[in-house]
């Protein structure tokens, strides 16, 4: 049977096909749909959830693999780094049953803080690593990964970029192949499971055998595959950029690398006997290149391309052309008659967004705010500019105890979300806490992971299996149990409160203070209200409403007359009815109204 | 027909990405391969979108390049104007003329473009325009949430494929809840663009 599949739908079709019966991640784009799809259309055969972050999810995973059964974990690529401290042991011990971690990465930073080549994983952890280019492959490698993962005791890496995960290509079903093990005791093996020193380095030389052969088998696997065609030029590849670079050298040779560690030496080295001109192409690092350069071999790679953003198609092309490498398809550039700028469509918090009215209030009081990943990042961006720094998950605690010690002249906030505080904030809490520095973390419980889907989290009463309740943690109880003194807890959607619950917070001197705004999500709490409108008799044309940075505030086309600048409106078909921007309305011109008014108002 | 490559632009919300997979099976089902690549933003809402759709005898990379699309969806006027170096100069453009302005535009940052620039602009890209208030047509229909099929309708009438290839497609896709609703908006995108044609 074909379907149509997205690669991460793919991913959770292979988890299934390939006997998983754990799969664990933290949500995470471009990787957040493996698990989803699992819950949705495999839910039946496999237990499925979000761990409260990525090293927990490798933990539970290598225990689960540990007690027999067959487990995933899926990360994207900084959860990698993450997960890692684990991932490196799991290489020593191996398990009992198969193990795949799957890390989506993403080139071109479409929704990551960095651009880091997880590649370099496989060399690190010393991890068998496969790189699918299309969905096909995409759930065709978690099966061959757990083959090969209970074949070689050995957790084995499939990585995926942006482009196959969210890009959707024709996939032939298979059957799920179930591991035919029962429940066992758990296998009380110390000297397979213990990484102590003595252990580890027996384990270490038993690895580094291994790797051997498993070398030597990847000559043999055919995915690892050579296309002869004209051998005047030969391309080296792996993963999606095989698909870009088929399109601009149809008529090249290719070796495509279906598993990009460890290398398949004799196939690379007849290849390259093979043809005249030798190229690698790969995305970001020059990870495949330095290692072929290491045998020896000429080749041309990062010369040619630079290491940073994706290659499509057209990139490849321009990139060629100016190294003197001719494309092998008809020029795509053609004269295009554009417009000089556009409006750029930047994101924005939604209407009806909790975290609207904290940043309204930072960005008041010129605050030094550190911030942390979730939607409240868009607090950066204007109107408010309010998150000063920003750099990985749990971080803006640990920046904020950071400038504590600096002693820096100001009060010093910082902002982080409810789902990131479980995940990496409590410890840098904890260390504020012992050594009593002073700062507000303001912590923002909108009851979801947001920006990645709306996932569940430790704080919240369900779970991603719909009927699979959950025991939510107490947040401010938790606060409080680790030794903050000072905690406020007020209502998102209330400037006044918000701003009240912050200046106690601030002028709390002895230790960290915790300000937690709570307020659902909008994708949480869908009851709709009635959306405000803006009484134009009574607006000033003052523009404050617009600090709010709400796209439902818009321009009306009626001028003030007097300072001919136009008055506020409100667009009732984004409009949600928080009721924020009449709060901050001087002249109170911003009223609810009973019902939705029509969609045509708008044109 | 060798090779058709789609590109569908719009904005969060709009249901494009659900245009984009019925076009996707509809490919399949017609007998091609297909590749498809969605470009989200970082707003869950609000954002650009960006969707490739390619068929051909066999399709590698799932984004087309620069002058190869034959057909831009373009659920809003100025996101149509977006990424007009990929149309070939023979491109058909289905624009929807339902303005949705960004924040930068509403909050008087930015200007919209006029009309006759968004034409302008596209008619120097392309061969042919169709233009329509798909969100007024669906609402019209009962909600604005089916123009995303009615879009599909639109293009469908200029395609040499089966109307039971596009049923089973949006069959595929529509909550059970909406079918109905959807089948009817794509039956009236595609009546009244081939009235149009015959008109023309």
């Amino acid at each position: 049977m074909k379907e149509i599949l997205s690669g991460n739908e793919a991913i959770a079709r292979g988890a299934y096909e390939a006997g998983i019966q754990i799969a664990l991640g933290y949500p995470g784009t471009p990787s957040s749909e493996i698990i989803e799809n699992i819950v949705r259309r495999y839910g039946n055969a496999i237990y499925a959830e979000w761990s409260v972050n990525e090293k927990v999810a490798m933990d539970a995973a290598a225990g689960a693999a540990y007690s027999g059964k067959r487990a995933l974990v899926t990360t994207k690529q900084v959860g990698m780094n993450v997960l890692s401290d684990s991932l490196l042991y799991s290489v020593y011990t191996g398990a009992e049953a198969g193990l795949v971690v799957v890390t989506a990465d993403d080139p071109g930073l479409f929704s990551s803080q960095n651009e880091q080549d997880n590649r370099w994983y496989s060399r690190l952890a010393k991890i068998p690593t496969l790189e699918p280019a299309d969905s096909q492959e995409a759930k065709d490698f978690i099966v061959l990964g757990i083959k090969l993962s209970e074949q070689f005791d050995i957790p084995v890496l499939v990585r995926t970029v942006m482009r196959v995960s969210h890009s959707k290509s024709i996939v032939t079903l298979g059957e799920r192949q179930e591991s035919g093990k029962n429940t066992v005791p758990f296998p009380r093996k110390p000297e397979k499971y213990n990484c102590t020193a003595s252990h580890a380095r027996h384990m270490h030389v038993k690895l580094e055998e291994k790797l051997k052969t498993i070398q030597a088998f990847a000559d043999t696997l055919p995915i690892n595959r050579i296309e002869w065609g004209n051998r005047d030029l030969g391309i080296i590849t792996s993963g999606v950029v095989y698909n870009y670079a088929k399109e601009v050298f149809p008529q090249a040779s290719f070796l495509k690398l279906g598993m990009s560690f460890p290398l398949p030496t004799q196939k690379i080295l007849e290849f390259s006997q093979g043809v005249k001109q030798l190229l690698v192409i790969e995305e970001l690092d020059p990870v495949l290149e330095e290692q072929i350069r290491a045998m020896g071999i000429a080749v041309r790679g990062k010369d040619v391309f630079p290491p940073y953003f994706e290659l499509l198609p057209d990139d490849i092309e321009k990139y060629c052309q100016q190294a003197g490498i001719p494309a092998q398809r008809k020029s795509t550039t053609r004269g295009t008659v554009k417009p000089e700028s556009l409006p750029t469509r930047s994101p924005v918090f939604c209407p009806g967004c909790p975290h609207r009215s904290t940043f309204y209030l930072l960005a008041k009081m010129k605050l030094p705010v550190a911030g942390d990943i979730g939607c409240y990042n868009l607090g950066t961006l204007p109107p408010f500019r309010a998150q000063h720094t920003m750099g990985s998950m749990g971080a803006s605690i640990g920046v904020l105890h950071g400038m504590a010690l600096a002693d820096i002249p100001e009060d010093r906030v910082c902002t982080i979300g409810d789902s990131t505080f479980f995940h990496a904030g409590i410890p840098p809490l904890i260390n504020m806490v012992h050594t009593k520095t002073r700062g507000t973390v303001i912590l923002m419980d909108n009851s979801v992971t947001a920006m990645t889907g709306h996932q569940d989290h430790p704080g919240v009463d369900w779970s991603v299996v719909p009927d699979r309740k959950a025991k939510a943690v107490d947040m401010e109880g938790l606060v409080k149990a680790i030794g903050v003194d000072f905690v406020r807890t007020v209502n998102a959607f209330d400037i006044k409160e918000v701003e009240q619950g912050l200046k106690e917070c601030l002028a709390y001197k002895d230790g960290p203070s915790v300000l937690i705004t709570k307020g659902p999500c909008i994708f949480v709490n869908r009851t709709v209200k009635p959306p405000y409108r803006v009484d134009q008799d009574i607006c000033i044309a003052c523009g404050t409403c617009f600090k709010v940075g709400c796209p439902g505030n818009v321009l009306s086309e009626i001028k003030h007359p007097k300072t001919g600048k136009f008055k506020a409106a409100i667009d009732p078909t984004l409009c949600n009815g928080c009721g924020v921007c009449a709060q901050v309305c001087p002249v109170k011109a911003i009223k609810p109204t009973e019902s939705s008014q029509s969609l045509t108002t708008q044109i | 027909m060798e090779e058709m490559n789609f590109l569908i632009l719009g904005v969060g919300g709009q249901g494009t990405i659900l245009a984009g997979d019925v076009l996707s099976e509809a490919g399949m089902i017609a007998g091609y391969d297909v590749k498809k690549s969605d470009i989200l933003g970082l707003a869950i809402r609000s954002g650009s979108v960006t969707s490739f759709v390619r068929w051909g005898k066999r399709v590698f990379s799932p984004v087309a390049s620069k002058n190869s699309i034959d057909y831009l969806l373009a659920f809003e006027p100025l996101e149509s104007l977006r990424m007009l170096e990929f149309l070939k100069p023979s491109a058909t453009v289905i624009l929807n003329e339902y303005k949705i302005p960004p924040v930068t535009v509403s909050t008087g940052q930015m200007k919209y473009p006029s009309q006759e620039e968004i034409l302008h602009y596209l008619e120097q890209n392309s061969s042919r325009i169709i233009r329509t208030n798909a969100t007024l047509k669906s609402q019209e229909l009962g909600s604005v949430k089916v123009l995303n099929i009615y879009m599909v309708g639109i293009l469908a009438s200029l395609l040499p494929l089966d109307s039971t290839v596009w049923t089973h497609a949006i069959q595929k896709f529509a909550p059970p809840k909406f079918l109905e609703l959807n089948l009817k908006a794509f039956e009236k995108g595609y009546q009244e663009a081939k009235t149009r044609h015959a008109s023309v």
